[in-house]
Formats: C-alpha cells, structure tokens, sequence
C-alpha cells in the first residue's frame, strides 16, 4: 500500500477527476433533455387528446370479486353456501370524527370488541378513501333501525355481499372446513389483483386445499362517476368468473350414520372405497359449527371450543395420533409373507409369555397360558402377541419400517386436506433422531404389536385398510370426486389412478390375511359383528393401553369404564371379503376393547353403506353416479330422513 | 464530568448556528426545493396540513442532521467508513432474516423507532467505494473493479431480495459513479456494460412476479387495467392533460378525483406536472440540474480522492432518482419505487437526502485552497 502511494499522481488524478465529472454531468443533462422531451411529447404534442381523457375521465375500474364454488356432497346435497347477507361499511375518509361516530353509531347497531378491533386493523391497512366493513352480517332488526338513522351517518353504508354458509353444521365442520376473513398474514401471500373485493380465504379443511379452484376469478366494472366519486351509471361490466364447485365422494346419510355410531363419545372413524381411493367418511367426534368462524368467530364461543376437554377443533380423523394395537398385525403378517420370512403353515408355541434371550423382563399374551400353537390364520384371529414378538424379530426394525412406510405408516396419505399428521411409524431413523441411546431389540417386539413409539391416525389407519382390502393397490384417499366449472353442464370426474404398484406380489399372500381376517369376525374377536349383514365381514380389533404397564400383572378388575380410562379402542375392516368394495377404521379415545366398542361404529357405516347400494345385492361398480341436480335446486338433507339400521340412529 | 460535556455540547451547537459551513448557492436550491415540494405536496394530499406539517418537520430534522453533520471533516467520515458501510450491510442481513413489514421485508424494529437500513447503504455506499479507491493507484484496474464490484453488489443482491427494486437501483448507482469518476476506462466500462446486458435474461429469471408484470404492463398498459397499467394511464393522462403552462395550482383533477394512484408519494411529480405544466416541469428540472451541477463542483475543488469521488457520487445519484421518477410518470420506464427527491411525501428518503447533503457542505468546507 505504501509503495502504491508513491505511485500515485495526485495532479493527475484531480484533473481526470475533473474530466470525468463535466462528462458525467453533460450526460445528465442529455438524460434530463430526453426526459423534458418525453414531458414535452405528452404536454404539448398529444396535450389535446390527454386534455380530453382527463375531462372525459370519470370511469373507474372497480372489482366485482366472484362468487366462490360451492361444495356439495356426492349426490349433490350441499354443505357449502353462498348466501346473501348485509354488512356496514366506513369511508374513513369521509368521517370527520371516527371515534365519535363509533360511539355513536353503536347506539344504533350495537359492535362487539371484536368488530371495533378488526375495523381498526383493517382500516390501518387500506387507503382512507377504501371503504372498511365495519360489522358483518347484520341482522334484519340492525338494517332496519340503521336506515332510519342513516343521515346522521355519512360516510357509513349497508352493502349487500354474499357470506358462506354451512347448511349442515358441525356434520362438516373438519372435512369441509370454513373461510374466514381476509387477515394480515394473507394479503402477504395472496395476489391481490386476484382478491380485490375479496373479503373471505379458505382457512381450513377443503375450503383451505381447494381455494386455487373455488376463488373464482374476479371481474370488474367500469363505472362513470360524478365529481364526488358516485357512481353514475355502469358503463361496462366485465363478469367475474364463479369459482369451481366441488363434488366429494362422501355421502351425507354415510357421515350422518357414522357421527351418530359415536354416540357422543370422543373418537374418529373414515371410510374408504378400495377400489378408488374416494373417501366415504370421514368424521371426527364432537365437532363444532363452522358457522361461527366465517364471519369473525365472538371470543366466548371461541373460549368455549378451545377450553373444552373433548377439543371440538382437534380433527382426529386426521391429526389424532393414537398408539395402533393389534391392528397393525395383519400388516406385519402380510410383511412376513412378501419378504418369505414366514409361510402360511408355519406355527409358533405361544405359552403366554415370551422372553428374549437373557432378558428378565417379558413380554405377554393377552389371554393367561397362552394360545397354544398357532399359524398365522390363526394368530391374526387369536390376535397372538408371542407370534407376531417373534416376526418382528426375525424381520428386523428396518424391514418392518421399510414395510410399512409402504401403507403410509410415519407418513402422509396424501389426502386432499392440509395440516396431515404424520403419526410415528418406529424405526432406527426415527429414534436416532430423538434419543442418543441405539434401538433396543425389544423396541422391535413390542412394534411387532403396534405398541412402544407407534401411533397412527384413523387416516392413515382407513388408507392402510383400503389398500390391503383392494389387493394392496395403492390409492391417494381423495376427497374430492368430481368437480364442475363454471360453464360446465355437468360435474367432471377428477382421475385417481393408483399412486404405484401394487404392494402385493402374491396374490395368495392376500387369501391368508383374509383368511385371519375373517376368522376375527368367525370366531374371534369380532364374533357377531357380521350378524344380519349379507357380506362377509372381515376384520381386526385393537386395543392400545394409554399408559405403559407397571407391572406383568394381569389386570383383573373387568370393570369396563375402568378400562375405558386406561384404552384406545380401534377396529378395521372391510367387507365384502371376496370382493372388497369398503373399508373402514375407527378409534375410540375412550373404549375398554377394540372389537367390543369400536366394532360395532364400523359395522353401522357398513349398514348405511349397504343401504345406499339400494338393494342387498352390491354393484359392480362404484358407488352410482346419481344425477347431480342442479345448485339451485338441491335437495335438503332434511328431507332425506337417515335410515340407521342401529336403534341409537339419528344425528 | 456531565458539566462539561454540556457546555462542549453547548459550544458545538452554537459553533453550527453561528459558523455554519454551509455552501450557500446549494443551501439557497435546497431550500427552493423544499418549499416546491411542500407546496407540491399541500396540493396533492388536499390540502392535508397534518402531512404537510409532517412533511416540513422532516425537512427541519434533515437539516439539523445536514448542519451537524457538515461540521465532521471527511478525514473523519473517511475513517469510519468501512465501519459504516459494514455495519449497515450487517442490518440488511438482520432484515433478510428477521425483517417485517407487509410485503417487503425492509424495515428494522428497533423499539423505539423502525427505519430501513437500505436507505443508509445510499450514503455508506458511496463512501466505502470511495474509501477503497483513495489509497488505490487511479485509473483503477481490473483487480480494483473486481473488489468495487463485489463491494457493491453483496449489499444491492441483498436489497433486490428484499424485494426493493428501487432502492437496489439508486445504491448500486452510487457505487458505479464512483467508480466512473475515478477514471475508469470507457473499454472497461463498456466491456462491463456489455457483459451487464447479457446477463439481463438471466437477472428477469430471478425477478418476482410482481416485478416482471410492471416491465410487461408498460409495454401494454391497457392489458392490465386493475393494476400497474391503471396507474400508467393516469399517471399520463395527468402529464399530458397539463399542457404548456398547466391547469394551475390545485386544479389538479387527476389526483382530486382519486383517478392518479399514489399521487402524494411516487406519483406526486404527475401532480405537479398537471397542475404546472411543462413550463414547471422544465423549471424544476433546471432546478436539479443546478443541485446535481453544484454538488459535481464541490467535487472538483474537494481536498482528496476520498472526497472528491464521494461528493461525486452523490450528486449523481441525485440525478437518478429525478430521472426514474420522472421517466416513471412519464410513462417511459417501469413502475419502481423511487421517489422525487424532496417532493414525494415519505420520511426516510427526505432525511437520507439531506444528511448527504450535510457530507457535500462537509467537503465544501473542506475544499483544497486556490493557489
């Protein structure tokens, strides 16, 4: 740097310098001549015709946001609503005195904390000269009295706009989901040319997944307006293009038949058809009014949902975590099958106990003694814990995981729902990642029986049930069936093919699961469950304790709301067994057994669903496609009475 | 201990009020422009004397910064500034992770007040190319130009990101007039231009959406009449429908009926230029033409390298923001967010200006005496 000093010739520099800036400047002056010449072309050139489009300019663009598609069930019953409702709006710039006209105009219309709060918040955010909702959906009553004393308010307006609606309720409420009002955090990820006059966003459930297809694209107007800004008349309209109404695969007396199963008792069940992925059911129990989010949900209802032991807001169906049991046991067998660990015939002793080699704790049976010598029909009927200890063992932690991953297990199904948990599906990976200790192999025992880290959610447990029912042909579980634009005449069905390769190599490999499977609903566990159904049943309960056991103690106190506390009841199935057409799974938070509690919700979604095959003969096909009436014309659930072949029927 | 740094405070302050070493014929264009713009404003905000007010306060505390600041020598403000230049480069990296503000990701919550640290780059810019280039052997060669390059373009890849076009623009031109006043040769510069042009394919693949759609609705503005395109309609329309000697003051009937977007901020030069006409629009450019011409002379007789390249620097980056601005409602270039210096309504960018301007007074003072 020193040396480089020496270098440097100052009087040149000051004088290259100089050079430079007069250069730099009479550049300037070239762009600022180009620029007067710019003004000069528009001011005095082209002065005339911009003279006359600004006297002449009284049009103004305003956006007429669409109307958003509407959803309906799969014979066209809807369970989402446009319908018309009023709401008051503030020009802030217009209002002298904002904090007195509140004062006063609460007089008239009375506003909540609420709605002064989302005013402001609102009201920061636009333009003073926007108009600002100020209170949505007002009442009859409230219009009223509000026109009466609308001179001493100017700049405040009752504006028609259309609110959604959910005829159905809480039915709904977790697969549908609701809008609600445009919020802060979404003007930053929304295009706001495509929301202008938007008020309301899908925020969860369909409503949320869906909201590219439902927005709609808005139009706009363009209006001659006066000197004050009022419109004069419409001069052009451009119309906004409705969004897509959707059609799910769900049928409203399906939903409403397995709701009720639940007799009020917090829990989740969905059902799927095999053959499509189409979802039949999905409920997650209690649930609560959609209703009351759309248009700004009160904080005592809010207090109200959140505070409750039952979590009304939990979607169990699909976010619910619960240890699976036995259930996961006709899986690992048809894992022992395809990787040839096991055959059909090969047997295991279960004596009640079984111990891993210089181990001093055991592992149990669940009946005292043991099952005696069992294959694997009949392990899956007995549910024998020693034959599938000793199958997860011999696969090994990372087989079994690499298995079952393949049913979803630890993962999403795919479904057409944001916010999917992903359970926990055990393996080495998942463990390394939360604890320093390795696996441990009794981890992999008591995996062989859906017990230690697993947990899966009725989702990914109705999925894995559909894709064992249907061969093993895997399906994303889809929601949606069909949908119908805007221009369309009749509803476009949405393509499903299978998400892969079928799981299963050998066909025969399904007869033996099957096999088990039916033997649970002969002469297992689920003895009874296919009383007065004209299809073979075939299934597997689970029960999962909650808590781990203390001790190797057999519990002897039979008391079932004892046990209840301590369980998770689950139960799976699928019927017709020669030819699957549905499956389902439910859990109950609260069940003393799998088969006992939970068997009986599934066998009632599969009533409903023999009862809309509309004989006691099944199809050949899918569920049939009945005509898809018109919007405006559909049919009120309540005209459709639900008829439950259970006594407890009714929603 | 306290009493004395008072009374050394009291002495500094009245050395400022009393000595100020100001250069005047700036000062006087200084002053004739924030008056334009106050009187601009008081027209296109409707007569809004709360933003005027607003507006004039942050004249009055641009010019006690220009003011105090005009009294630290540049051998000074030359020492600080790699500290300077790094420490706002340090607050766009907090921002990229941390920022807030709706949108754009600009602003720094500090508690007590928030600011944007891009607006200190236009000034700290500047200063580091010219404190790198001082000790250097001028013309600058390649391995030079590559450090400047890279100095300047860490900063604007941050604020590009951020996403403020605008801002990334005046900061990148205040690095690049230094280096084009250090003397740097025109093959040099012209290979760089080149070599700029063909990467401007490459660069429209990076942009948002946003941004391209505003370079696409000025090719065709009625495409979009909801949007940008709107904005360039009656941002000509204003322009054009003032004429000559324009429709006079508060006549303005674009911005009072609300058909001009923007119109106190981004778009207030249209409102001048309707209410003016091109009779005001030429007066106010010969007026910018006369700062940006000052400042270049200030920047001749400066006492070093150091001062010489940074006052020319800023001077000519005055020029950009005229000449986006302008070309912007004037329909010739796109939408960006680069105000009217002094005019447009909008706190941080007055007071950025003007504490530049406090760095030019500073090097006046400082000038090298005439043999």
């Amino acid at each position: 740097m020193k040396i480089r000093r020496s270098f440097k010739d100052t009087r040149g520099e000051s004088a290259l310098f100089q050079r430079r800036a007069v250069v730099g400047f009479l550049l300037i002056l070239l762009s600022f001549g180009l620029l007067v010449s710019r003004f000069h072309f528009l001011q005095v050139t082209h002065h005339d015709e911009f003279a006359t489009r600004s006297t002449n300019n009284s049009v103004k663009p305003r956006a007429i946001p669409p109307a958003r598609g509407l959803i309906y069930d799969r014979n066209g019953v809807l369970l989402a609503d446009n319908v018309p409702a009023f709401r008051l709006e503030v020009v802030p710039d217009k209002v002298p005195d904002m904090q007195a006209l509140l004062t006063e105009l609460g007089k008239v219309v009375p506003l909540g904390q609420d709605d002064l709060d989302a005013f402001k918040k609102q009201q920061a955010q636009s333009r003073r000269f926007d108009s600002v909702p100020l209170k949505l959906h007002l009442t009859e009553d409230e219009i009223d009295r509000f026109a009466v004393n609308r001179w001493r308010f100017p700049g405040v307006d009752v504006v028609p706009y259309l609110t959604r609606h959910y005829p159905l309720g809480p039915l709904f409420a977790h697969v549908v989901g609701y809008v609600s009002r445009i919020d802060t955090d979404d003007l930053d990820r929304l295009d706001p040319d495509e929301y202008k006059g938007t008020s309301h966003v899908g925020r969860t459930g369909l409503e949320r997944y869906y909201e590219d297809v439902l927005h709609g694209k808005p139009g706009y107007e363009l209006d001659e307006v006066n000197a004050d800004g009022r419109i004069q008349q419409v001069l052009k309209t451009i119309p906004p293009t409705p969004g897509t109404n959707l059609y799910l695969s769900i049928d409203v007396r399906m939903q409403k038949a397995a709701v009720a199963a639940f007799e009020g008792r917090p829990g989740a069940a969905v059902a799927i058809d095999p053959r499509n992925g189409q979802v039949l059911a999905m409920v997650s129990v209690p649930s609560f009014d959609p209703n009351l989010f759309v248009n700004g949900i009160g904080r005592a209802d809010y207090t109200a949902l959140t505070t409750d032991v039952d979590k009304p807001l939990l979607d169990r169906a699909l976010k619910g975590a619960y240890p699976p049991g036995s259930t996961v046991k006709p899986f690992l067998a048809l894992g022992g099958l395809e990787y040839g660990i096991r055959r059909p015939e090969d047997t295991v002793l279960s004596t009640g106990q079984f111990c891993l080699p210089g181990q001093t704790r055991c592992y149990r049976d669940d009946t005292r003694g043991g099952d005696g010598t069992v294959n694997m029909v009949r392990a899956i009927e007995k549910s024998t814990n020693t034959y599938f200890y000793r199958l997860a063992l011999d696969m090994g932690i990372d087989r079994l995981s690499s298995w079952m991953s393949r049913f979803s297990f630890g993962g999403k199904t795919g479904i057409d729902l944001t916010g999917e948990a992903d359970g926990i599906l055990p393996s080495r990976e998942w463990k390394a990642k939360r604890s320093k200790q390795g696996w441990f192999p009794g981890e992999t025992v008591i995996a062989g029986i859906g017990q230690g880290y697993w947990a899966v959610t009725p989702l990914q447990l109705g999925h894995a049930m559909a894709t064992l029912a249907g061969h093993g042909m895997p399906y994303l579980p889809r929601l949606v069936m069909a949908t119908r634009a805007s221009g369309d005449a009749r509803p476009q069905m949405l393509a499903n093919p299978p998400s892969g390769p079928s799981l299963i190599q050998k066909p025969s490999d399904w007869n033996v699961i099957n096999e088990g499977m039916r033997a649970v609903i002969t002469g297992g566990t689920g003895k009874g469950l296919n009383d007065g159904f004209p299809y073979p049943i075939a299934g597997k309960s689970g029960t999962a304790e909650r808590f781990s056991r203390t001790s190797d103690a057999y519990d002897t106190n039979k008391n079932s709301a004892h046990l209840a506390a301590r369980h998770r009841a689950w139960f799976e199935a699928y019927t017709p067994a020669d030819d699957p057409k549905i499956a389902a799974a439910a859990v109950l938070e609260a069940g003393a057994w799998g088969a006992k509690d939970a068997g009986p919700i599934v066998r009632k979604i599969f009533d409903t669903w023999l009862l809309m095959q509309g004989s006691t003969a099944p199809s050949d096909t899918p569920l049939p496609y009945q005509s898809l009436p018109a919007p405006a014309g559909s049919v009120s659930v309540e005209d459709q009475p639900v008829e439950s072949s259970s006594s407890e029927g009714g929603p | 201990m306290i009493d004395t740094m008072t009374i050394r405070l009291q002495r500094f302050l009245r050395r400022i009020l009393t000595r100020p070493r100001i250069d005047l014929p700036l000062a006087m264009a200084l002053i004739l422009l924030a008056m334009v713009g106050l009187v601009t404003l008081y027209s296109a905000s409707d007569s809004s004397l709360s933003m005027v007010s607003g507006q004039a306060a942050r004249f009055v505390l641009g010019a006690a910064l220009l003011l105090l600041i005009s009294r630290i020598p540049p051998s000074v403000l030359r020492n600080w500034t790699p500290w300077l230049y790094l420490a706002s480069t340090a607050f766009l990296v907090i921002v990229a992770v941390l920022g807030e503000g709706r949108g754009a990701n600009r602003w720094l919550n500090l508690g007590v007040m928030r600011f944007q640290p891009s607006e200190l780059l236009k000034l700290t810019m500047p200063m580091m190319v010219a404190w790198y280039l001082h000790p250097r052997q001028l013309p600058p060669r390649w391995k030079d130009i590559a450090v400047v390059g890279l100095l300047i373009a860490v900063p604007v890849a941050l604020i590009v990101k951020q996403p403020d076009l605008g801002t990334a623009l005046l900061v990148a031109a205040a690095g690049a007039f230094a280096l084009f006043l250090s003397g740097m040769a025109w093959w040099r510069m012209g290979l760089i231009v080149a070599a700029v042009g063909g990467m401007i394919p490459v660069a429209w693949h990076f942009l948002h959406q946003y941004q391209r759609d505003r370079v696409l609705t000025l090719l065709n503005p009625e495409s979009d009449p909801l949007g940008n395109g709107w904005h360039i309609i009656q941002s000509q329309i204003a322009v054009g429908s003032g004429g000559m000697y324009g429709k006079g003051f508060q006549q303005s009937t674009q911005s009072r009926l609300d058909f001009l977007p923007e119109h106190t901020t981004d778009f207030i030069f249209a409102v001048f230029s309707e209410e003016f006409g091109l009779v005001g629009v030429i007066g106010l450019i010969v007026l910018y033409a006369f700062i940006i011409g000052r400042c270049l002379w200030i920047a001749m007789e400066a006492r070093d390298t150091y001062s010489r390249l940074l006052a020319g620097a800023l001077g000519m980056s005055f020029f950009v923001y005229v000449f986006v601005n302008g070309g912007m409602v004037a329909g010739m270039l796109p939408v960006v967010g680069v105000p009217m210096p002094m005019v447009s309504y909008g706190g941080t960018s007055a007071v950025s200006l003007l504490v530049g301007f406090g760095v030019l007074m500073s090097i006046h003072a400082n000038r090298k005496m005439h043999e």
